[in-house]
């Protein structure tokens, strides 16, 4: 039967302690005791993208990971994009693109995006689509998507200078 | 990349691209989702489905389960309502609530893998889903029957004992799997044929799709000891859950709040009701909130996928290439229980030629699969793939451009659909010359080899239906909006553009809300390609409300009588231009003081639907040693009516398009022969990822609607129509191989590769 512990953790730059069930993966945490429901849950099994988050600098699916892996680990969601009042370019450009329709698998496509573009602000379409292969969206056809990105690499560029 | 502005128009909103009104809390993870809500005294609902595909329920013993601890509720069909036959209103036409209450909870038989036999309620998911393994149920296993073909047999035992095939209105003696046969014909098909110069009649096949929505279906309910149920869900058409609800359980719609979260996409499969009535039970049992959701797994099994089909289509043509008959033969797979998805299907299949001799001989065939329901254009992607196959062939052995011979045969306004109706404006004919003019279509053929170029055409004929709208002016002259359209992809902003450009305001002065049950009137499903066309139209009428209104409140300020007072560009203007115009932002101010408060109200049931007609052209690579289809630059042109917000209408192509390419290279479901599904989940059913389709290329053809204020036809569905054909088309083209079978995967393919031995039809490039 169930086992509950406290696992300490970083979200999203805050320090937070939740007290999880063992069985719980870091979707549920995230979700159910942090109260943080921008990360979606499409498919349990690691194939659609939706609940992915960073945990460590990695792009990870929330739902494949277990709530009590995230003892002492660095976790960024959706909700961590945005800088205070200040969204994110890549969710400014998603907006200016319309690169949403139903905006379920969204917040999967900000995070991973973002961690392309922490590793590299310039990426070629091709680049982008390879990193976004292992988030699903059925709205959009990922065109208006690879825009967005795109345009949000050429903006952080500007602002670096 | 080529992307067709609207052209320029007359409007000053309609026709831009504003932000949409719902799109920060959707880029921050804030917006609420069905499975975003919660309760702190919620209770967790599971539900045990039957793991055989035909069965028959010998007993069902919940005790074990109901002795859990933790575990708050049990439900089985016996809490339902046994009803009487009793036809009602189903997504596609009239259903039988017998059958609806059958399919939510499964009494005597099990009629498909997943369906529902009982539910559970529990403090935690945990405890829930070890109760509903706790359920013991003994099973008469039967022979499932999945495929149509098997299902029509003489010898196959029907699922229903006691249904009989609707023919042309009789009923059928004997009992069977064939619910109705569906007819239209016109002239004489025989002597169209004796008359061509040449006759193709080709057999395909389709296998059973998934919508592939990303978020699974999810439903919270309260049932209040008063008998008052409020219900979250995620629904396309939450005034059609009350509906299906007040039904199965035979109460009063009053009795019902239906609150729709925001929605994780549907392309038609979220409309019927499926965890919606557990929930509620569970939630009448435990008197305590109930939140369900399903996992993919149960997604897959157990909501509604588009129909496997059979069809046979013949095509008669003079040298010329005018077509002089046309027949087609077909059968939709309907699911367990009886739907009309082959009498869409004919609706759609010989849509966009003209023809003086047809036949439609459609069939709705049971088997031991979940009941179908709508998938974007539901019923005309599998109709028109045969259709637009053998169009090309003729193509090919008359030498003629494919698109040439599709203008030629185009039906215009005037001409009757298969099925009856003549069509209004239309813009095939404008789309297939923008195909034809399109940088894609007058660039080479892509070069190397088992390389070429595909086209077909695409029809769905849009709907109208009923939807309210009210409009209320604030007292600083800014509006708000509210329909009863679940935003699905972008409505609000839509909604809140023509609302602008009828009251003079932006599309940021206007605020856009989606409502409850409660809280506005009657609308219909955000489906059909509907909703900016009808809900757009309830909008218009009730911003002239709002104007007409107005009107009387600029009279009194001026002190003139009401005919001196005119509306135009964005104002009111004293006709002797004797005053200073007026716009509804310097009115707002004074609502009060010359009579309170100004809302308008829109309800509409629109006639004038516009239908819509799209032109895809596909440049494809085939690797003959995988038999893997790579699609090198894909073009969606399409007569969308006047483009209300272009960015939006562009997206749905884009989508619609992708939905159909995945259709027709990956996805089907996959039965082993006791009918189970092999393949539930989203790593073996493989929807495209980003890399598996390149930027789709958009043309917008703006042929105007006469049956809309501002000229909107639906946009959504008719993209996922072409795909199908034109891959396959560009398939033929590239290696002279016609699959006439989908999904055109990589072993299909290089099966077909390896088979086809020395009868190959001639590689023939388009010519262009």
């Amino acid at each position: 039967m169930s086992t509950n512990r406290m696992v300490s953790t970083t979200i999203n730059g805050e320090d937070m302690a939740l007290i999880i069930d063992d069985r719980m993966t870091l979707l549920d945490a995230l979700r159910d005791r942090a109260g943080l429901t921008g990360t979606k849950e499409g498919c349990l099994s690691g194939d659609c993208g939706a609940c992915s988050v960073i945990m460590n600098d990695r792009v990870v699916d929330s739902c494949l990971v277990m709530a009590a892996e995230a003892e002492g680990a660095a976790i960024v969601t959706v909700e961590g994009l945005a800088d205070g009042t200040e969204l994110h370019p890549l969710q400014r450009r998603f907006l200016e693109q319309a690169a949403l329709q139903c905006g379920i698998c969204t917040p999967g496509f900000l995070v991973t995006a973002k961690s392309l573009l922490d590793r590299n602000n310039n990426p070629s379409a091709a680049e982008i689509r390879l990193w976004l292969a292992g988030n699903l969206c059925r709205c959009t056809g990922y065109d208006k998507i690879i825009r967005a990105v795109e345009g949000a690499s050429a903006d952080l560029r500007a602002a670096k200078g | 990349m080529e992307q067709h502005e609207a052209q320029k128009n007359e409007y000053n909103i309609i026709g831009t691209r504003p932000i949409r009104h719902d799109g920060e809390d959707k880029v921050t993870g804030r917006a609420q989702y069905g499975a975003d809500i919660s309760f702190p005294d919620q209770l967790y609902g599971k539900v045990l489905r039957s793991p055989h595909a035909h069965a028959r329920i010998l007993s069902i013993d919940t005790s074990k389960a109901l002795a859990m601890p933790g575990v708050r509720a049990v439900t089985t069909a016996e809490d339902l309502p046994r009803l009487k036959d009793r036809m009602v209103a189903g997504e596609a036409g009239a259903e039988n609530i017998r059958y609806v209450t059958e399919r939510v909870l499964a009494s005597d038989k099990a009629l498909f893998e997943g369906h529902p036999i009982a539910a559970v309620a529990a403090t935690d998911p945990w405890i829930a889903e070890e109760a509903v393994k706790a359920i013991e149920v003994k099973y008469e296993v039967l022979t499932a029957v999945t495929e149509v073909r098997d299902a029509m047999k003489d010898d196959t035992p029907p699922l229903h004992g006691e249904l009989t095939t609707e023919t042309l209105g009789e009923k059928s003696k004997k009992a069977t799997n064939i619910v109705r046969h569906t007819r239209h014909k016109r002239g004489d098909p025989d002597k169209g044929f004796a008359e061509a110069d040449l006759v193709i009649e080709r057999e395909f096949e389709t296998k059973t799709v998934h919508q592939g929505y990303i978020e699974p279906h999810n439903a919270t309910a309260l049932y209040r000891s008063d008998g008052q149920i409020t219900l979250w869900t995620s629904t396309q058409a939450p005034f059609w859950v009350r509906r299906d609800l007040a039904e199965l359980f035979d109460i009063p719609l009053s009795r019902i709040k239906v609150v729709p979260m925001e929605i994780g996409g549907g392309f038609g499969g979220k409309i019927a009701v499926y965890l919606e009535p557990l929930a509620i039970l569970l939630s009448k049992k435990s008197g305590r909130p109930v939140k369900m959701i399903m996992t993919r797994e149960e997604v897959f099994y157990a909501s509604g996928p588009a129909s496997g089909t059979v069809t046979r289509i013949k095509i008669g043509v003079k040298k010329d290439g005018t077509i002089t008959a046309a027949t087609a033969w077909m059968a939709y797979e309907a699911g367990a229980f009886p739907s009309n998805w082959a009498m869409v299907g004919s609706m759609c299949v010989l849509a966009c030629y003209r023809l003086e001799n047809l036949q439609i001989d459609a069939y709705d065939v049971l088997t031991n699969t979940s009941k179908v329901m709508a998938y974007r254009a539901p019923s005309s992607p599998q109709a028109m793939f045969g259709v637009e196959s053998i169009i090309d062939e003729i193509a090919i052995k008359l030498d003629m451009d494919p698109l040439e011979l599709r203008l030629k045969n185009a039906v215009q306004e005037g001409d009757r659909r298969a099925d009856g109706p003549k069509f209004h404006r239309i813009g095939l004919k404008e789309t297939i010359r923008a195909a034809m003019e399109s940088e894609h279509y007058k660039s080479p053929l892509p070069s190397g080899a088992n390389r070429s170029r595909g086209v077909a055409s695409g029809f769905w004929f849009n709907a109208g239906m009923q939807s309210s709208a009210t409009v209320g002016i604030n007292m600083d002259g800014t509006a708000n909006v509210t329909t009863g359209s679940v935003d699905i992809g972008g409505s609000r902003a839509s909604m809140a553009i023509m609302a602008a450009e009828a009251l003079g305001l932006t599309a940021e002065q206007v605020r856009p809300i989606v409502a409850d049950t409660d809280s506005i009137g009657y609308t219909d499903v955000t489906g059909g390609s509907r909703t900016t066309f009808a809900t757009g139209y309830a909008v218009y009428e009730a911003c002239q409300d709002v104007i007409r209104q107005l009107k009387t409140r600029v009279a009194k300020l001026w002190d003139v009588q009401e005919d001196k007072v005119e509306w135009g560009d964005g104002a009111f203007h004293h006709v002797d231009n004797g005053k200073s115009p007026m716009s509804v932002g310097d009115l707002g101010p004074k609502l009060e003081a010359t009579g309170g408060p100004v809302m308008g109200h829109g309800t509409v049931n629109p006639k004038g639907v516009g239908a819509g007609f799209g032109i895809h052209i596909a440049d494809i690579e085939v690797d003959p040693d995988t038999g893997k289809v790579t699609i090198l630059r894909y073009t969606a042109v399409q007569d969308v009516g006047q483009a209300i917000h272009p960015a939006y209408v562009e997206g749905q192509m884009q989508g619609g398009a992708t939905q159909g390419i995945g259709w027709a290279l990956n996805e089907e479901y996959i039965r082993d022969a006791e009918g189970r599904m092999l393949n539930p989940g989203f790593l073996d059913y493989r929807v495209p990822t980003a890399l598996d389709v390149p930027d789709i290329e958009t043309i917008l053809v703006e042929v105007p609607n006469p049956g809309h204020p501002y000229g909107v036809r639906g946009v959504g569905e008719t993209p996922i129509v072409p795909p199908m054909g034109t891959i396959h088309n560009a398939i033929a083209r590239a290696i002279g191989l016609r699959m006439r079978s989908l999904p055109m995967s990589p072993p299909k393919v290089l099966h077909e590769i390896l088979q086809r031995g020395q009868t190959v039809e001639a590689a023939a490039p388009v010519t262009s």
